[in-house]
């Protein structure tokens, strides 16, 4: 099955959950429903597609532009050697996604990377603090509103 | 507050930090541990000790400007950083690069990846008391770094690789100082499989300690040779062929029980194949055409003289930019304007030359991608090297992400650890190389 074949094949089996797809220099780009996010992934994970590796896990902020987050998940499926890109947005108030920590091991430290750096909240997550930055860090600093090269004030010092 | 493995805690356990300042560590890296004797009950580690904001940063940098911030990845292969990110812009720009430095482009991914496996097993061994090895190891790894110092400049964060190409031609003598740094590190090789493999020690800590299968491999993102160790036939390499992979002949040694030992043998036998590979790609690369650098007007005088027309014969430059002269340039770099910095025997001495290098470096032009987001990966030392750009059309990147293949390899830690003994951790987390550049961004 080829990659095109491969995405009418989920549109098939998932149309509900798919809002679009596209080929973004030629990547593979699935765009979903936030609300049917989960059971989407899960989905793709068993058979027959087959994608057993989330092998990253990101964000971007459009609220610049658009007023919203985008969450970006890169899947791989090793028996077909082939790379897909899903994309759900996420409001930018209160943003708030399902967390995929049942069914991928790394999506626990990736979920807390995006929390941490966008502010997003992952339902389901079982431990969702920062990871990158320290406790007592104000801001989430790889949202557009935050400025680069902001400082934070000094921690005191802990027992 | 109090962190998860406090709360946790049983009452007659004893808490026990390892790092962030600890010689095992390998940089900055927290284990909190609770403890039943020497048995590890709970385990928490915790990163970001590191943490620079590399994404942030180059969401305001130009995208020429970023490259050194690469570099400071995984500073032990920073060639295979550039290469990823340079080849995520190309993807992007559609650039075309041209043969001679995808081909220079291996033998310093190769050479690069070797000096990153020889850094992870030399740590992992001295750690285990094998202090030979790590001084054997390091010998080794010298006479790689001469072939990249002599060619690039430095040593480490060299920004060597650029879009469209690299960024100067090899040194004068590199065959000889390609063939010096196999031949040493083959008998390295040789050297320390003869010093540990059948070592009781450094056996008795490695087989069967840290053992993960290839599901919870799987499930945790695990790539590169850490991934390859539990049996999984996953390499970018061959599985995405970029560069001239396609066109080389090497295998992808796999190991069997995902345990420390087999990652420490996949390490040793990827090095002879990566040894392979620089041996035959140095065999396709043809000798340069040899420049006389001693003949020729300096800058300054071709600047002067340049005021009134364009002056006659070869500029000289700067020894630093021994490499990319004007006539290495259609061998190096791409022509598609602007992706490769102009040439500066003309930026010196003609018009158009100073415009085009303007039009480069001012602020809002130079490289511009077209809209869009891209992901691209290459194999980097320790698993997939990712790069998800988002454009949004001008001189500086949107979003830039970078998939760390240590991010996902190092949350792995705390399963692996957990029941196993206080001693165990070293090897462990020794052969997982985690590298804190890149793990922290």
């Amino acid at each position: 099955m080829g990659p095109e074949t491969l995405i009418e094949e989920i549109r098939t089996r998932l149309g509900d959950a798919v809002e679009g797809v596209s080929d973004s220099f030629g990547d593979q780009v699935l765009i979903v429903r936030p609300v049917s996010l989960r059971g989407l992934m899960a989905s793709l994970r068993g058979a027959p597609f087959d994608y057993a590796v989330l092998l990253d896990l990101t964000c971007v902020d459009f609220t610049a532009g658009e007023g919203r987050f985008e969450i970006v998940y890169h899947l791989y499926s090793l028996s077909r050697d082939v790379r897909l890109r899903i994309k759900a947005s996420v409001r930018a108030e209160n943003p708030v996604v399902d967390s995929l920590v049942g069914l991928w091991k790394n999506a626990d430290w990736l979920e807390r990377e995006v929390f941490d750096m966008f502010g997003i909240a992952f339902l389901g997550h079982p431990d969702l603090r920062r990871i990158l930055m320290y406790d007592g860090f104000e801001g989430h600093p790889l949202r557009k509103s935050y400025p680069w090269r902001k400082e934070q004030p000094r921690l005191p010092l802990k027992d | 507050m109090e962190s998860r493995i406090q709360k946790e805690a049983r009452p007659d356990s004893m808490l026990v930090n390892m790092g962030p300042s600890h010689p095992a560590m390998h940089g900055t890296f927290r284990i909190m541990l609770e403890l039943d004797g020497e048995k590890i009950l709970n385990a928490e580690a915790e990163i970001g000790y590191l943490h620079r904001g590399f994404e942030k940063t180059c969401e305001n940098k130009t995208y020429f400007n970023l490259l050194p911030y690469t570099d400071r990845l995984n500073y032990v292969s920073p060639q295979i950083n550039n290469l990823g990110y340079a080849m995520t812009m190309e993807k992007m720009l559609g650039v075309r690069v041209p043969e001679r430095a995808q081909k220079i482009r291996v033998l310093m991914s190769e050479l690069s990846r070797v000096s990153d496996h020889l850094t992870c097993l030399a740590a992992m061994a001295m750690e285990n008391g094998a202090f030979t090895v790590f001084l054997y190891m390091m010998k080794a790894r010298e006479f790689l770094w001469d072939v990249i110092e002599f060619t690039s400049g430095s040593r480490m964060t060299t920004s060597y690789i650029r879009i469209g190409g690299v960024r100067a031609d090899l040194h004068d003598g590199w065959r000889e100082s390609v063939k010096t740094a196999v031949r040493e590190t083959r008998g390295v090789l040789k050297d320390v499989h003869g010093l540990l493999d059948k070592n009781q020690i450094f056996l008795n800590r490695t087989r069967g300690v840290g053992a993960i299968s290839r599901e919870d491999a799987l499930s945790y993102g695990w790539t590169g040779p850490c991934l390859r160790s539990t049996g999984v036939l996953y390499d970018v390499r061959k599985a995405h062929p970029y560069l001239i992979y396609d066109r080389l002949d090497f295998d992808i040694p796999l190991g069997d029980h995902g345990d420390n030992y087999d990652r420490y043998t996949v390490r040793m036998l990827e090095m002879e194949q990566s040894l392979r590979l620089i041996e035959q790609v140095a065999a396709l690369i043809p000798d340069a055409e040899p420049l006389d650098r001693t003949a020729g007007i300096e800058p300054a005088e071709a600047v002067r003289r340049g005021r009134m027309r364009r002056p006659p014969g070869r500029i000289l430059l700067s020894p630093n930019l021994e490499g990319s002269e004007k006539e290495r340039y259609p061998e190096i770099l791409t022509a598609d304007a602007p992706v490769a910095v102009p040439p500066k025997e003309d930026t010196y001495t003609t018009m158009e030359g100073l415009i085009s290098h303007f039009l480069f470096f001012m602020d809002g032009y130079g490289i511009r991608p077209p809209k869009g987001d891209v992901y691209f990966s290459v194999e980097g030392g320790n698993g997939e090297v990712g790069f998800y750009i988002v454009s949004d059309g001008t001189d500086r990147p949107y979003r830039l992400h970078l998939r760390a293949p240590c991010f996902h390899i190092v949350s792995a830690l705390e399963q692996l650890i957990k029941g196993r003994l206080l001693a165990d951790v070293i090897p462990t987390f020794g052969s997982m190389n985690m590298i804190g550049g890149e793990l922290d961004r």
